[in-house]
Parts: C-alpha cells; sequence; structure tokens
C-alpha cells in the first residue's frame, strides 16, 4: 500500500512535468473519443496540434488566427489568475468580457462618423471600465452581503447575454443594416477599428497588450508585495489577517483587475477579428480561459504557453470540423479533459507518494 | 396586451413543473454539502442527464426508462468527479467547472443527431379524487409521477438528516472531517455516495427538463438550471423545504415572465429574460443580509479535501 504524505518543498519539475503529461493523456484518450467518432486519431490529433503550425496548406492562414485566439484567453486568464490563487473566483468573465465590448463599441458608434486619433485609446478605457463594472457587482456584493462570488460572477453572464442581444436588436442595430441584427462594423470606422498592425500575421494591438501584460504579471506577483499578499491570503486567510490588511481590499483588487482585462480582451475582439457587436458575439473565451489559468499553472508565463496551446486546439479544432468532419463539441470535450487531468495531476504536485511495506 | 389571458390555476400549476427540476438538483447537491463536498459540476450532469434521458426515452420509446437513463447518465458523470476531488485531492471549485465544461461538450457531441425529434409521452400521473376539485386539482394534483417524487425526496432528505443514523454521520462528515475520521467514521465512502446521489438527481432534474418539461433536446437547454439550483441550496441555508420554497418562488418568477412575453407586455423580451437570473442575485443577497453571522447551516468542511494523516 502507499500513502500520502506532503510535499514540503516546492518541486518546479513535477510542476512542470503535469501539464505536459496532461496534454500528452490528453492526446490518448482523446483519439479514443475520435476513433468512436469514427474519424482517424492520428490524423485528428496531427491536425489539432501540428497543422495549424506547420502544414504548408493550412499554416498560412491558421498561425495569424492562433495569435488571434490566443490574445484574449492570455489576458482574462491572466486576470483570473490573481483570483484563483487568492480563492476568489470570478467565473462570470464571459459576461464582463461582453460588456467590455458593449461599452467600447457603444462609445465609438456613438461618436460615428466623426474621426479623430482618440477614439481608439478611448475606446479601450471604455472596454476596461464595462468589464470593471460588470466585475464589481459581485465583488460589492461579497464585500458588502458575504455574497457568493461564484454565484453572481456566473448569473451576470446570462444578463450580459441578454444585454448584448438588447444592443444587436436594439440600441446598437445597424441603421443601415437593412432591418439586420448587429451593429455597424468597426473596422468599416477607421478611427475605432483595432487592425493588424502587421498585416498577414494576425498581430494587432490586443496581442502585444497581452504580451506586456504577461510580463506585468510576471513581475507583479514575484517582485511586488501585492503579488505576495494575494498568495498569502490564497494559502493562509488566517496569516494574512496579521498584516492588517482587510480581506475585502484583494476581492475588491482581483475582481477589478479580472474583470477590466476580460473587458479590454471584449474591446480588441469587438474592434478588431469580429468587427461589430452581433448576438452571437461571444464564444466561450471567458470560459475556456478558465482552463487556460490552470493549465499555466496560475503562472504567467505558464499562461502564456497555454494560452498558444488552447488557442491552437480551437484553430487545429476548426480544422478537423472542416477536414474530417469532426463535431465542433468534441474540442469542447477535449479541452474538459485537459482540465480533468491537470487538475488530478495537482495529486503529485502537492504530495509525495510513499509506498508501505507490509 | 389582455393580463385576463393568464389562468392563475394553470400559472401556479406551471410553476411547479418549472421548478421541480431545481428542486432535483439542488436537493442533491444539498446532501453533497452536507457531507462536506462542493460540486459546482451542476449545469454539466443536469445537461448529461437531460441528454441521456433523451436519447434513452426515444430508443426505448419510453419515457419512464428515459427518466431512469437520466438519473444514470448524471451519477455516472459525478462518479468522475468524485474520483478527481477524492481520489485525487483536486480542487474542488476547478474540478467542478471542468465537470461543467466536459458535461456540457459530451451532452452536445451525444445530443446532436436527436435535434429536433419529440421524446415519448410522459404520461401525468393524477391523484384520483383529489384531481376533480376544482382549480386546486388543476394547481396540485395533475401532474406527474416526477414531481410528487421531488417532494417525497425532499421529505426523505430531511428525515434522513435530522433523523437517522447515517444522516447524522453524513453531517458529522462534513461538519469537520478529520474528527469524523478519528471516531472511525468512512469519510471517503460516505462523500462518494453523497456526489452519486447528488449526481443521479441533478441528472434526473436534467431529464425531466428534456423529456417533460420542455420537452426536447436543444443544445445547452440546461441555460444556467444548474447554477440557479447551486445558489437555491445556499438561499435555502440548507434545509430541504426552505429549498423547495425557494425553488417554487424562483419558478413563479420564471413562469410570470414567460407569460408576461406571452401576452406581449409591453417590455422588451430581452429584459424580461433576465428575470430568473437577477431574481437569484436579489435572493443571494437577501439571504446573505438576513442572516447576520455568516452562512448558517453551511457545514464546516465545505470544500477542502481531506486526506488521511495517520
Amino acid at each position: 500500500m502507499f500513502k500520502l504524505e506532503p510535499r514540503v518543498e516546492f518541486s518546479p519539475m513535477i510542476s512542470f512535468l503535469g501539464p505536459l503529461f496532461s496534454i500528452a493523456l490528453t492526446m490518448i484518450f482523446g483519439g479514443i473519443l475520435f476513433f468512436f467518432l469514427g474519424v482517424d486519431p492520428v490524423a485528428a490529433i496531427k491536425m489539432i496540434f501540428w497543422d495549424p503550425l506547420m502544414s504548408e496548406t493550412f499554416a498560412e492562414y491558421s498561425r495569424p488566427q492562433i495569435l488571434i485566439k490566443a490574445a484574449p484567453l492570455i489576458l482574462i486568464a491572466l486576470g483570473l489568475s490573481l483570483g484563483f490563487k487568492a480563492n476568489i473566483w470570478n467565473i462570470g468573465a464571459e459576461g464582463q468580457y461582453i460588456m467590455g465590448a458593449i461599452f467600447g463599441a457603444t462609445f465609438a458608434l456613438s461618436l460615428y462618423p466623426s474621426e479623430s486619433v482618440f477614439i481608439f485609446p478611448a475606446m479601450i478605457i471604455a472596454g476596461i471600465i464595462g468589464g470593471s463594472i460588470w466585475a464589481m457587482i459581485p465583488a460589492m456584493l461579497k464585500v458588502k452581503f458575504k455574497v457568493n462570488e461564484i454565484l453572481v460572477s456566473l448569473m451576470l453572464v446570462y444578463v450580459a447575454e441578454q444585454i448584448l442581444a438588447l444592443a444587436s436588436l436594439g440600441f446598437l442595430r445597424n441603421p443601415d443594416g437593412a432591418g439586420f441584427p448587429g451593429s455597424r462594423n468597426l473596422n468599416d470606422y477607421p478611427s475605432a477599428s483595432n487592425l493588424e498592425l502587421i498585416n498577414g500575421t494576425g498581430i494587432h494591438l490586443g496581442v502585444l497588450i497581452s504580451l506586456l501584460m504577461v510580463i506585468f504579471f510576471y513581475i507583479l506577483l514575484f517582485r511586488h508585495s501585492l503579488g505576495f499578499k494575494i498568495k498569502l491570503i490564497g494559502h493562509s486567510p488566517k496569516a494574512y489577517a496579521f498584516s492588517g490588511d482587510s480581506p475585502n481590499k484583494m476581492v475588491v483588487i482581483c475582481l477589478l483587475v479580472s474583470g477590466g482585462l476580460a473587458g479590454l480582451a471584449g474591446l480588441f475582439e469587438v474592434a478588431g477579428p469580429a468587427g461589430q457587436i452581433t448576438i452571437d458575439f461571444n464564444v466561450g473565451y471567458g470560459f475556456t480561459a478558465i482552463i487556460v489559468a490552470f493549465l499555466g499553472r496560475l503562472n504567467p508565463v505558464g499562461i502564456f504557453l497555454a494560452g498558444i496551446i488552447m488557442a491552437l486546439t480551437y484553430v487545429g479544432g476548426e480544422l478537423t470540423q472542416f477536414m474530417l468532419n469532426l463535431p465542433a463539441a468534441a474540442i469542447q470535450v477535449f479541452q474538459g479533459m485537459l482540465l480533468f487531468f491537470l487538475l488530478s495531476f495537482d495529486l503529485f504536485v502537492n504530495y509525495k507518494l510513499k509506498f508501505l511495506k507490509d | 396586451m389582455d393580463f385576463s389571458e393568464i389562468n392563475i390555476p394553470i400559472l401556479i400549476a406551471s410553476l411547479i413543473v418549472t421548478a421541480t427540476p431545481l428542486i432535483l438538483a439542488a436537493l442533491g447537491e444539498l446532501i453533497a454539502e452536507k457531507s462536506g463536498v462542493l460540486n459546482l459540476g451542476v449545469e454539466g450532469m443536469m445537461i448529461i442527464g437531460a441528454v441521456s434521458g433523451f436519447i434513452i426515452g426515444v430508443e426505448t420509446g419510453s419515457a419512464l426508462l428515459g427518466i431512469i437513463g437520466s438519473a444514470v447518465g448524471g451519477a455516472l458523470l459525478s462518479f468522475l468527479f468524485a474520483f478527481i476531488v477524492l481520489v485525487m485531492k483536486a480542487n474542488q471549485v476547478a474540478s467542478g467547472l471542468a465537470l461543467t465544461i466536459f458535461g456540457l461538450g459530451i451532452a452536445a457531441l451525444l445530443g446532436h443527431p436527436y435535434t429536433g425529434i419529440a421524446p415519448p409521452q410522459f404520461q401525468s400521473f393524477s391523484l384520483p379524487v383529489l384531481e376533480d376539485i376544482p382549480i386546486i386539482g388543476v394547481m396540485f394534483f395533475q401532474h406527474d409521477f416526477v414531481v410528487y417524487f421531488s417532494i417525497l425526496a425532499s421529505i426523505a432528505t430531511w428525515y434522513f438528516l435530522k433523523y437517522s443514523r447515517r444522516g447524522l454521520v453524513l453531517r458529522s462528515i462534513g461538519e469537520n472531517h478529520d474528527v469524523a475520521h478519528s471516531l472511525g467514521y468512512k469519510v471517503i465512502a460516505t462523500r462518494f455516495g453523497s456526489i452519486l446521489f447528488g449526481g443521479a438527481l441533478a441528472g434526473l432534474g436534467g431529464g425531466y427538463l428534456s423529456l417533460v418539461r420542455v420537452p426536447q433536446w436543444t443544445e445547452g437547454m440546461t441555460a444556467g438550471a444548474g447554477w440557479i439550483a447551486l445558489a437555491l441550496v445556499v438561499f435555502s441555508g440548507w434545509h430541504p423545504f426552505r429549498l423547495i420554497l425557494g425553488a417554487y418562488i424562483f419558478g413563479g418568477i420564471t413562469i410570470l415572465q414567460l407569460n408576461l412575453q406571452a401576452i406581449g407586455v409591453n417590455i422588451n423580451i430581452a429584459i424580461l429574460s433576465m428575470a430568473p437570473y437577477l431574481a437569484t442575485i436579489i435572493a443571494l443577497v437577501i439571504i446573505s443580509v438576513s442572516r447576520i453571522q455568516g452562512n448558517k447551516g453551511a457545514p464546516g468542511s465545505l470544500g477542502v479535501s481531506f486526506v488521511k494523516v495517520t
């Protein structure tokens, strides 16, 4: 038999091997799933992980797509990771992402068609404000009334989706759109569009900012006292209480930052790759970012790599849909599996297995 | 717009039908939480119940087998959660989220060929004599057996937790698993059982949605019902009877907003559709304010992994 013994010292080896091992296991079990769906597992796995990067036919299109999809995932996951470290669970990033996009687009379209270099920077601020306001609702309710932030932030996703419907059918509907739902396309409004910085690469301002944020968060977590406090409150709320700071402050900071970044991601999306507010504007980045945060072990550099890998499964997943007729939901199952393996692997991060002689 | 089109007895009857899946799922979660496990995967287990119940119902032509299948489906998914949090000691919050993501994916995958099919008819199970009482009969006594089952299950759960020895053991494990363990109670086995029970009831709730309430399969059809069930458990203060009350209030709001949409009240549909979610938030606030000192009734070891020390 064996027993579990808490690990006293943190093992970087194990914590690095965990994600790799989980990805390998996901490939194996995902392959089995694909086999039962009547798809050649080897071809499907290769198409998800290899072809978007290396295939001659697809790479030209899919490489930029990887960056376009990774940017919002990384931005949102970085923000979420702060709270997750501190045991503050914002799982409503999807709603904050929607509200950031709506705030930014509403601001821009209210100025249409006047042009100014200040419009896009102001939109960015509007997007951050939109996401933050939406995250401040659970934060305030938790601070004032001790209401569970998990449930409130999630309920607000459904409310945000209804506001999105309201916007695309009502107050943001394109007046020249022949009555079709959806706003004006921001890509046709030069002052408000978040265009590619280098043609054909997929790099827009959001990609650049997400990279800068990775560095910023690295410094924040490992070189700044706020990062230390966040880790402290997560590990031992009692020890944190001795620091004299109120735990409420952490709740507000973590939700404000994660909401703001989710709103920012929404703004870059609506002004860039999506172009307009539509009913189906949100595609689940806010939820996938939760997986990204864990896949990256709540570490900024890890989150960057995880964001790229997750974007790869999205882009590769689309390829398998077109080429192999794999259902879209199969990729969602694939991503869910990955999260399960990762979480299970935490056992070996936190504990040592000690074999006992009978 | 004509308010006289709203028929109050039928409104009450449909309120009960709307509340039933919530009662079932929340009751299962209540037992799991009382044993000390926070399972945020209710939404995932419900949708798996919805799809497995629907598929089995359509394939066998029997709604009853479908309902049973939905409970089995929900329990199977919860088995995965139980293994990950109890054996692998994974973080319960994150694992519950993973269960929801995974369940929604699997359900979409399995259910795809069944979109737009009508399921077998569910026999309503009217109570003789009582069903003929005017007005009250329509409201309370012409439902299917799942509705009555949800009430009976609530009573049974209340009795089990309050008066039975096993219920007491379950509660003590939820309050402090280290003490319970040192007294010789089986922490992991009890929690395993509680999670499976929770999964089966959540699955049943989902199956009731796809086979009776809607009745159809559409992707993502639970639309947050699992999360609302989680909120109901908090709202109830971990008490089965207050849970029924909460579910009926909630069902009332949902049905009222649907009726207002139907008679064409001059309020935007999107705003009416927000009502159930906003109501949930407001209910959570009210209940938190009214409990001055934290969450009375919340088990002490809720959400904490149990690791044997000796």
